[in-house]
């Protein structure tokens, strides 16, 4: 089983990779069509995985992870405690922008089993933006996909001038300092 | 790290309420309580309802409001039917003040409503037999509390037993006649969690029976429940080694308290409780659903 590591590897021209995280199979293969309906101007590979580290055998064929997003359903206590396990098996280097976290499952409160505070917690201790999207719904889905889309060009470098470090910014709220 | 104990929040919006039944292991509880008057609200089945802060309701009208509430009650259970005049329903409201469940001092005392009809037929010298039953209360709603304006009576709990009809004509009442909303209260697998590991850690003198989760699998066409059954000795054993601090219950211990049941279900059977959804405990003390239904057994 290997570490997945940024920049271990050299970087395919014109294209990026996003890996999804989570236990949720069909929403991942949802977001991940959403995805690639996006209009874009590069080429793009979308890896889904239930969990971390990934198999080592086919280690040598994967191109460079560029950006992963760990999948959380807040109405599944199971889904939040194996992200939390999959965090352990990564390389500190993702944690500069190059992780974020998606909340599905918070419209219906009286059906979630993860207490909000878990996972602003879980943001704060990896530095690393979390994004509360219904993926259930089709409109969010395919914002949802835009914005990943967006931060996946800016973490495989394709935007001159702004890079994935960036995103700490963004999460800082007006209330701290 | 989050601490939360002794908690029945009244809270109608926007935070959900963390519920305790009255009768449970907090001494603060038993002063004033005197079992004989609550022993009838024991062993029934209770829906929950949140209600808003009532405008102008005095403690001292209590009288009256009866009367108005049973001639409307009266007045809605004969719409529609052709009735003679004098014919006497037989219906009876009575509202009335329940000593001693309140959490602090700020509360406002629980109030009863209870509907009693006479029986019809005419040679049974029949007493009232209660109906229907609702009461209100408000229990450790200090936040709450603090923020009410001077006019209005914070009792934002409501729990009934009996007929639907009756809960809906004795409701629409109140919100007439206080300017209040009363809406179902749905208990969430957070809340039924805390539930589960609070009541467990409460002492029972009399039978215990075991303690009962009942989960909802998402995702899969036919409905399915999975119901896990521990016995209580074993419930509480492993609560008493969770638990630091008697009298207090933290998140985390809740939370260690159900990855323990939960790893302990999956080692046997292979399957991710934690994936599921918590609809209903059941404890020797009592038992909640996500409907927000409440029974208290002891």
């Amino acid at each position: 089983m290997s570490l997945v590591r940024p920049f271990d590897k050299l970087p395919t021209l014109n294209s990026a990779a996003i890996l999804l995280v989570g236990t949720d199979e069909s929403q991942q293969q949802q977001l991940a069509e959403a995805i690639l309906k996006e209009k874009k101007n590069f080429k793009i590979n979308i890896h889904v995985a239930t969990s971390l580290p990934l198999p080592a055998e086919r280690d040598h064929i994967r191109p460079r992870i560029d950006l992963i997003a760990f999948m959380i359903n807040m109405q599944s206590k199971h889904s939040l405690r194996n992200v939390e396990a999959s965090l352990s098996h990564m390389d500190a280097n993702f944690f500069l922008g190059k992780v974020c976290f998606l909340i599905t499952g918070v419209g219906r409160m009286n059906h979630c089993s993860v207490e909000m505070n878990a996972v602003r917690k879980l943001g704060n201790l990896y530095c690393s933006p979390v994004l509360f999207c219904e993926l259930d719904s089709e409109g969010i889905r395919v914002a949802t996909a835009q914005r990943l889309l967006r931060m996946l060009q800016i973490c495989a470098g394709h935007m001159p001038g702004v890079s994935a470090l960036f995103f700490s910014s963004l999460m800082k709220s007006s209330i701290d300092e | 790290m989050e601490k939360r104990s002794s908690l029945f929040h009244g809270l109608p919006f926007p935070t959900t309420p963390v519920l305790e039944p009255p009768s449970c292991c907090y001494s603060g509880w038993r002063e004033n309580v005197d079992p004989q008057k609550i022993a009838f609200l024991l062993r029934k089945q209770w829906t929950l309802y949140s209600v808003t802060p009532m405008y102008k309701f005095s403690y001292g009208n209590l009288k009256e409001y009866s009367r108005l509430l049973s001639a409307f009650v009266a007045a809605e259970k004969q719409k529609g039917l052709a009735v003679e005049v004098g014919n006497d329903l037989g219906i009876k409201v009575t509202l009335s003040t329940l000593l001693g469940l309140k959490g602090t001092d700020q509360d406002q005392v629980a109030v009863l409503v209870q509907i009693a009809s006479r029986s019809q037929l005419p040679f049974e010298n029949a007493e009232n037999k209660v109906v229907w039953s609702g009461w209100f209360c408000c229990i450790s709603g200090d936040d709450l509390l603090e923020s009410v304006p001077e006019d209005f009576t914070c009792l934002s709990l409501f729990l009934a037993n009996g007929a639907e009809s009756y809960t809906a004509i004795v409701g629409s009442w109140f919100q007439k006649t206080f300017d209040c909303y009363f809406s179902r209260l749905t208990i969430s697998p957070l809340n039924l969690a805390w539930m589960a590991a609070m009541w467990t850690g409460c002492k029972v003198d009399s039978h215990m029976a075991a303690t009962e989760l009942v989960f909802s699998v998402p995702c899969i066409p036919q409905s399915l429940d999975i119901s896990y059954a521990i016995h209580s000795e074993d419930a509480k054993a492993l609560w008493d080694t969770v638990q630091k601090t008697p009298g207090e219950v933290t998140q985390e211990e809740v939370n260690l308290f159900m990855d323990c049941l939960y790893s302990h279900f999956h080692r046997h059977f292979k399957i991710h409780l934690s994936a599921t959804r918590l609809v209903k405990v059941s404890t020797s003390i009592a038992s909640a659903h996500c409907d927000g239904n409440i029974k208290v057994l002891d």
